[in-house]
């Protein structure tokens, strides 16, 4: 599946949720959104997005809080799917973007790509729920009643990877959606009422 | 003989409350786990146990944001494996922090031989991390402090926990003693 055409969908289902994204998705998901105040790219600190969601689905309950991280960030920091399972938020909803490889940095396979599955894990974990959709279709079809259902859930959508070259960067500061990160971060807290 | 401990729980947990803390979030060490009974019991306090310290400063960042009060409680070693989240997020987005830092190793009675307790202060100041030392129940204060810089600065500020393995040996919530470089 496409990753940008998952975005949009979940675009028109997040209502006001707060959106945290990793890596590739910090990209794909900035030109989607339609409420940048209450999205937070994590760029920095590789695979501590769904910890930032945590912390964040931990403060505020009433808000649901989606992160969209990448299969290789969410390797790095394997952790914390029992740190969140074990917190047990019911309003975190952990999305996978599994498209096999470090698409950041040129197209390397992940360990264990296509061995490992990430549903498996997170249930085995204590997730609430895990899904899997491999064609935009069925995803279209669950996502809203996913969104519903009390977390934490995982859902893992196999996209195609777009492989970003050395000339890319990781990506573009002049981009239309591009504001610093402290920009973000301010206009999240104004958001939210804790400025 | 057990000497009494020059750092109590009372004092630390005053410290946390007068300061509005809302969540510790923690991976448990050898210096500071006689904190644990006394956070546990406390009602306005919620726990964060992490898998991982790298991202207790990640999930305190989101905490933050959220308009919650966290502290980071973990040891020297974690202080280290935590670097990256420290640098790429509490430091990159201008965050208040106040981590509570086992100092591990730490002696007043001559050269430690472990390097957790060699490389944290250095390693603090290359950071441009302040941070304060606290051995015993007078220096608590130190706490309020260093929510008062954090919060000033909207940076990180590091409280360590120096307890001197020779000078106390109320250490243990087990009443076993303590196992020299555990963490």
């Amino acid at each position: 599946m496409d990753q940008g055409d998952a975005m949009a969908v979940l675009q028109e289902l997040r209502g006001d949720a707060v959106v945290i994204t990793a890596m590739a998705a910090i990209e794909a998901w900035a030109q989607k959104s339609k409420l940048p105040s209450r999205d937070l790219p994590i760029a920095d600190a590789m695979g501590k997005a769904s910890s930032v969601a945590l912390g964040l689905a931990l403060a505020r309950p009433e808000v649901k809080v989606i992160v969209l991280d990448g299969d290789g960030s969410l390797l790095s920091n394997l952790g914390t799917l029992a740190t969140i399972a074990g917190k047990a938020p019911k309003n975190l909803y952990h999305f996978v973007l599994e498209n096999g490889v470090y698409a950041t940095t040129g197209g390397q396979p992940i360990p264990a790509q296509g061995l490992l599955s990430f549903a498996r894990l997170a249930l085995a974990a204590g997730y609430a729920s895990a899904y899997e959709f491999d064609n935009l279709e069925e995803f279209t079809a669950n996502a809203w009643r996913i969104l519903e259902e009390s977390g934490p859930g995982m859902v893992c959508l196999k996209t195609v990877p777009e492989i970003r070259s050395a000339e890319q960067g990781v990506a573009p500061q002049d981009a239309p959606w591009h504001r610093s990160p402290l920009e973000m971060v301010a206009d999240l807290r104004k958001s939210l009422g804790t400025a | 003989m057990t000497q009494p401990a020059l750092l109590t729980p009372t004092a630390v947990m005053e410290e946390l409350k007068k300061n509005g803390v809302t969540h510790v979030v923690t991976l448990p060490d050898s210096e500071t786990r006689w904190m644990w009974r006394a956070m546990e019991a406390e009602a306005g306090l919620d726990l964060v146990p992490v898998s991982q310290e790298g991202e207790s400063m990640a999930i305190a960042a989101g905490l933050t944001m959220g308009g919650k009060r966290p502290v980071v409680l973990i040891q020297s070693t974690g202080l280290f494996e935590a670097g990256d989240s420290l640098r790429g997020i509490t430091l990159e987005l201008k965050l208040p922090l106040v981590m509570v830092i086992g100092y591990r190793g730490w002696s007043r009675h001559g050269v430690t031989t472990d390097s957790a307790a060699r490389f944290l202060e250095p390693v603090l100041n290359a950071w441009g991390i302040r941070y304060h030392l606290v051995e015993r129940d007078a220096d608590a204060k130190r706490i309020s402090l260093a929510f008062e810089e954090a919060y000033r600065t909207s940076r990180p500020v590091a409280v360590l926990i120096a307890v001197d393995p020779t000078a106390s040996t109320e250490d243990s919530d087990t009443g076993l003693p303590r196992r020299k470089g555990a963490r």
